[in-house]
C-alpha cells in the first residue's frame, strides 16, 4: 500500500516545530505502525537525511515507551491498543496519516515525537508506594484479601505510564494516571494504612507539575490502551475528600 | 592465569546460606552513609537491589537507558514467579524447587547458588504482597498458584498474563520510595559505556547522557550490574529493542570473565516473522501449550488453509515423538522439534518457517468460554498482531531467541572476577545452567536484589569505610572517558551508506543460522568467519546521521552493534568448545539415535568462563568444575 505521512519534526525543545510530509510506497499491511516508521527512517538515512526520533522499546504494548498522537488520537484509531501494537492493516491504501507527539505543558517536547514524561515520575515519588522495607513482610496469606477487591486493584495496576490519558484530555489532566495508583493501594489492605496521606501528596504533586483538572469528559478512559476505568477517578476523589475531612493532614 | 574461586561455603545444602550469611561482615549504620554504590539497570534485579541498598542507608546511584525505570524489560514477563510456598499442599519444598531447577538446567548450574535462589523465593513473594502487588487470589482471599513448564507441583504465582509488569512496578515503587527519601539518586536516559577500574577494583562507570550526548564520569565504592540478557544479539528476539550487551561486555573487556555465552534459551512459542521490516518477535505464553496442540502437515510445502487439512493428514509431531509429555515438553525440546520439521520442508505459512498451535480440540471439548477465560488476553494479542482470529483457525508459532542463561561469571557473593563489581539477575550466569525453567527468572532477579546482594555487598564494603569518596579526576577515569570518546568518533567517522539495524539484522541471521537452536563445528567455524567479514564491512559502510552531542538513536544502535560482533564471536567459540549437547546448547554431532541431546558429564560438567585478551585475540577459557553432592546426574527424558 501507499501512504502519505504528515509527521511532526522539531529539532529540540527550544526550536519551533513543523509538519513534514513523506510519501511511502510499498508499505506492507503486515507492518506494525512503528515498523512503518522504521521503514521511513531507513529511507531517510539512505538519502542522507535525519531520521524521525520516536520512543519505543518492548514493541508489545507493555513498557509504555511509545506514544504517538495519530490522526488526532493517542495511540491511533484502535481501542485498547498501544502505538507499537497498531498495524498498517488498519489503514487504507492512499491514506494520509498525521503523526504528532503528546501535547501537554507537563510533557515538554524533547525532539520530534519524543516528550519528557518525568512529571509522572515525580507524582509516583510523591507517594506511589507502600512504606515497607525488604525483610519485614509478614507471611503472604496472613492477610486474606477479597478476590473481587484484589482483582479490582489489579485492574487499576495495569497502567503502563504512557501518558495517553493526558494527551487525550483537553485539560491535560493526569487524573487517570494518579487515580490508578492511588486506587490500587487504597483498595488493598497493604496500602490502606497510608491511603489518606498518599492521596493528598500525589494530588498536590500533580497540581504542581502543571496538569489540569478533570472535567469528566472520559476521553482518558476512551483512549487508555489498557482500558483503565474513570471509576478510579471517582475513587480517588472520594479518598481525597475523606482524607481532607477526617484524616491527618500531610505535611 | 586467573584462578576461579566460587567461594561456595561448606556444610549441608540447606545450611549453607544461613551459616554463611551469619558470618558475613556488616557496616555500621553511620558508615553506610559514607559509602557509594552504583547500580546499572532498573529491571527487577536492579530496582530491587537499589531500593534494598537505599533502605540500608547506602548512597546509591542508579542508571537506566529508558526515560523511566518502570520501562525495563522485566515488565514484559508474562507467566509468573515461582516460590516454594507449598500453598497447594502438593508436596512442594525448597529442595524440590531447587531440584527442578538443577534438572531443568541440565546439570550445568551450581548446586549452592540454585538452592539459595529457591530458599529466598518465599521471602520474595511475601515482600511483593506487602508492597501491594496484586497477585491472583482464590475466593477465600489467599494467593493462587498455577502449574508451569513441566514441573509436577503448582508453585507459580501470577497476575493474569502480566506478572512481570506487576512485579516490576512493585520494585519500581520501592525504588521510587528511596528516590523520594534521597538515599537513591536516579540517572535515567544513560547508556553505560565503560567500567572504571582503579587499582584492581571496580570504582566507577562512564555513561553517555542520551539526550545531550555528554560523556559523564560516576565514581563509587562498588558497582552492581543488573543489565539483563543479551538475547537481542539475534536481532529478532522476544526482548525489548533497547536491551543490549554493552555494559556487561565492556566490564568483560576490563577483566570480568564471561561464562557460558552459548547457553541461550530459544522460546518455542513466539509469533513468527510476518514481514521484512520486523524487528521484534512477540512471545505467546508457554501456558498455551496446556491446551493447544502443535502440528504441521504430513505433506511437504502444503499451502492449503490449515482448516482444510484433514485430521489424518496432520502430524502432531510432539505427541508422536514424546508420548509421555506430548505438547508439554520443555522449551528447548519443543523448539528443536519445530525447527526439525520446518528444516525438512513441513513448515507452514508463506515462509515455511512456522508450525500450527491449534485450539480446535480444546474448544470442542471445553467450550469457547473456558478457553477465553484462560487465554483471552493472549488470543486478543495474537489477533492484534496477525489479524487472525485463533478461535477459528490455528495460531502460527515459531521459536525465537529469549533468555540468556550465560552472562558474567560470579562467585557465591555474586561478585565478578573484578573485585567490587557485582552482577545480578539475567546479567550473571549463575542459576539456570543450560536451560531456564519458566517463571524462575523473576524469582532469581528479585531474590538477588532484595535478599542476597545486600548481604554480600555489605561484606565487601565493610573494609571500604576508610576509603574516601572517589574523585572522578583520577587518571583511570580520564583514560576510560578518552577511550569511549574515541569509540564514538570512530563509528561516526565512517560515514558509509548502511544503517546500524541492517548490520544488526545480518549479524542476527548469521548467529541464528550458525549458533542458534542447533550447532555443529563446521557451522560454528563458518559463523566466526562470517562475523569477521560482516564486521569488516561495518567499519566501511556504517552510516550514522547526526552528531554525538544530541539525542541520536542511530549512534546508540551502532555502538551496541559494535559490541554484539564480539559477543557473537564469543558465543560461537563457547559453543565450539563444548563438545556435548546440554539444555539449550545442542551440538548435532552429539545426539542419541533418536535425535535427543547427549550430555557428557565426564568431560563437560563445568562452567566455561572466558577471559578477554584484546581485540581479535583468542579468548582464554577457564573451567570451573561443577560438583554435584546433593543430586544425582540423570539423563533428561521426556519420552
Amino acid at each position: 500500500m501507499e501512504i502519505r505521512l504528515k509527521i511532526w519534526r522539531q529539532k529540540n525543545a527550544h526550536t519551533k516545530g513543523k509538519f513534514e510530509t513523506h510519501h511511502l510506497k510499498e508499505v506492507s499491511p503486515e507492518m506494525s505502525f512503528l515498523e512503518m516508521l522504521d521503514y521511513l527512517n531507513t529511507q531517510l538515512i539512505e538519502q542522507g537525511k535525519e531520521p524521525v526520533t520516536f520512543e519505543h522499546d518492548c514493541r508489545e504494548g507493555i513498557c509504555g515507551s511509545c506514544g504517538l498522537y495519530i490522526n488526532g488520537r493517542p495511540h491511533g484509531p484502535m481501542q485498547h491498543t498501544t502505538t507499537c501494537e497498531l498495524h498498517m492493516r488498519e489503514f487504507k491504501d492512499g491514506d494520509t496519516i498525521v503523526v504528532e507527539p503528546w501535547r501537554a505543558s507537563a510533557f515538554p517536547i524533547i525532539k520530534d515525537l519524543v516528550v519528557d514524561r518525568s512529571s509522572f515520575e515525580r507524582i509516583i515519588h510523591a507517594g506511589g508506594f507502600v512504606n515497607i522495607n525488604a525483610g519485614c513482610a509478614p507471611e503472604s496469606n496472613s492477610t486474606p484479601v477479597n478476590k473481587i477487591i484484589s482483582d479490582r486493584a489489579f485492574d487499576a495496576a495495569v497502567c503502563i505510564g504512557c501518558g495517553a490519558c493526558v494527551a487525550a484530555c483537553k485539560n491535560s489532566s493526569a487524573m487517570l494516571f494518579a487515580a490508578a495508583k492511588v486506587s490500587q493501594y487504597a483498595l488493598l489492605p497493604q496500602g490502606k494504612v497510608e491511603a489518606a496521606e498518599r492521596v493528598q501528596k500525589m494530588v498536590k504533586k500533580m497540581d504542581e507539575e502543571g496538569f489540569g483538572f478533570c472535567s469528566n469528559t472520559y476521553g482518558c478512559e476512551f483512549d487508555c490502551p489498557k482500558g483503565i476505568s474513570v471509576d478510579f477517578i471517582a475513587q480517588m476523589n472520594r479518598e481525597f475528600f475523606s482524607a481532607k475531612v477526617c484524616k491527618p493532614k500531610a505535611e | 592465569m586467573q584462578k576461579l574461586d566460587s567461594k561456595i561455603p561448606d556444610g549441608p545444602l540447606a545450611e549453607k546460606w544461613k551459616n554463611y550469611k551469619a558470618g558475613l561482615r556488616l557496616v555500621n549504620p553511620a558508615n553506610k552513609k559514607k559509602l557509594e554504590v552504583i547500580v546499572v539497570g532498573t529491571g527487577l534485579a536492579g530496582a530491587s537491589a537499589a531500593s534494598a541498598l537505599g533502605e540500608l542507608g547506602y548512597n546509591v546511584k542508579v542508571f537506566c537507558f529508558q526515560d523511566s525505570p518502570r520501562r525495563a524489560h522485566s515488565v514484559a514477563a508474562q507467566g509468573g514467579i515461582n516460590a516454594a510456598k507449598n500453598y497447594k499442599n502438593d508436596g512442594d519444598s525448597v529442595f524440590r524447587l531447587f531440584h527442578d531447577m538443577i534438572k531443568g538446567g541440565d546439570y550445568r548450574a551450581r548446586e549452592a547458588n540454585v538452592y539459595r535462589a529457591a530458599e529466598v523465593s518465599n521471602d520474595v513473594i511475601d515482600h511483593f504482597t506487602a508492597m501491594g502487588v496484586p497477585f491472583a487470589r482464590d475466593y477465600g482471599g489467599s494467593l493462587d498458584t498455577r502449574s508451569f513448564g513441566g514441573v509436577q507441583v503448582s508453585r507459580t504465582f501470577y497476575a493474569k498474563g502480566q506478572t512481570g509488569q506487576q512485579c516490576l512496578l512493585g520494585t519500581y515503587s520501592s525504588l521510587s520510595r528511596q528516590i523520594a527519601k534521597g538515599t537513591v539518586k536516579m540517572f535515567p536516559r544513560r547508556d553505560m559505556l565503560d567500567l572504571v577500574v582503579v587499582e584492581g577494583k571496580a570504582r566507577g562507570i562512564i555513561t553517555r547522557h542520551l539526550l545531550t550526548g555528554e560523556i559523564e564520569r560516576h565514581a563509587a565504592h562498588a558497582v552492581v550490574l543488573a543489565t539483563g540478557g543479551f538475547g537481542t544479539v539475534f536481532y529478532l528476539s522476544t526482548l525489548g529493542l533497547g536491551s543490549n550487551a554493552s555494559a556487561a561486555w565492556n566490564a568483560h573487556k576490563k577483566g570480568a570473565l564471561f561464562a557460558n555465552p552459548s547457553f541461550i534459551q530459544i522460546h518455542p512459542t513466539s509469533i513468527p516473522v510476518l514481514n521484512d521490516y520486523q524487528c521484534k518477535l512477540t512471545l505467546m505464553s508457554e501456558s498455551l501449550r496446556n491446551d493447544g496442540r502443535v502440528w504441521v502437515s504430513k505433506e511437504k510445502g502444503d499451502k492449503r488453509h490449515p482448516t482444510e487439512i484433514p485430521e489424518e493428514e496432520r502430524d502432531y509431531y510432539l505427541e508422536r515423538r514424546y508420548p509421555a509429555f506430548g505438547n508439554l515438553v520443555p522449551r528447548d525440546v519443543a523448539s528443536r522439534a519445530a525447527k526439525e520439521r520446518c528444516d525438512k520442508g513441513y513448515g507452514c505459512g508463506d515462509s515455511g518457517l512456522s508450525v500450527y498451535l491449534d485450539f480446535r480440540d480444546a474448544i470442542d471439548k471445553q467450550g469457547k468460554k473456558a478457553i477465553e477465560d484462560k487465554y483471552g488476553n493472549l488470543f486478543e494479542m495474537y489477533e492484534k498482531i496477525t489479524g487472525i482470529n485463533p478461535y477459528n483457525q490455528p495460531m502460527r508459532i515459531y521459536p525465537a531467541g529469549h533468555y540468556t542463561m550465560g552472562g558474567l561469571w560470579v562467585d557465591y557473593n555474586l561478585e565478578t572476577t573484578i573485585p567490587g563489581l557485582f552482577s545480578i539477575g539475567e546479567s550473571n550466569f549463575s542459576d539456570h545452567g543450560a536451560n531456564r525453567l519458566g517463571a524462575s527468572s523473576l524469582m532469581q532477579c528479585t531474590g538477588d536484589g532484595y535478599f542476597i546482594l545486600p548481604y554480600t555487598l555489605s561484606d565487601y564494603l565493610s573494609d571500604q569505610i576508610r576509603v574516601p569518596k572517589f574523585r572522578t579526576d583520577l587518571p583511570e577515569f580520564e583514560e576510560s572517558e578518552k577511550k569511549v570518546k574515541e569509540r564514538i568518533d570512530k563509528v561516526l567517522a565512517v560515514d558509509g551508506s548502511q544503517t546500524a539495524s541492517s548490520f544488526h539484522k545480518r549479524l542476527g541471521k548469521i548467529l541464528w543460522d550458525h549458533c542458534g537452536m542447533m550447532r555443529n563445528a563446521e557451522g560454528l567455524i563458518k559463523g566466526l568467519e562470517l562475523i569477521d567479514q560482516l564486521e569488516e564491512e561495518f567499519w566501511k559502510e556504517i552510516k550514522i546521521p547526526g552528531g554525538a552531542d544530541e539525542l541520536n538513536h542511530e549512534l546508540e544502535k551502532a555502538l551496541k552493534v559494535v559490541d554484539f560482533f564480539d559477543v557473537g564471536r564469543l558465543m560461537c567459540e563457547d559453543a565450539l568448545q563444548r563438545e556435548e549437547s546440554c539444555g539449550a546448547h545442542f551440538r548435532e554431532e552429539y545426539q542419541t539415535e533418536q535425535g535427543e541431546a547427549k550430555r557428557d558429564d565426564a568431560n563437560f560438567a563445568y562452567v566455561a568462563a572466558w577471559e578477554y585478551q584484546g581485540p581479535k585475540a583468542k579468548p582464554v577459557l577457564h573451567k570451573e568444575p561443577l560438583k554435584f553432592e546433593f543430586v544425582e546426574l540423570k539423563e533428561r527424558s521426556y519420552k
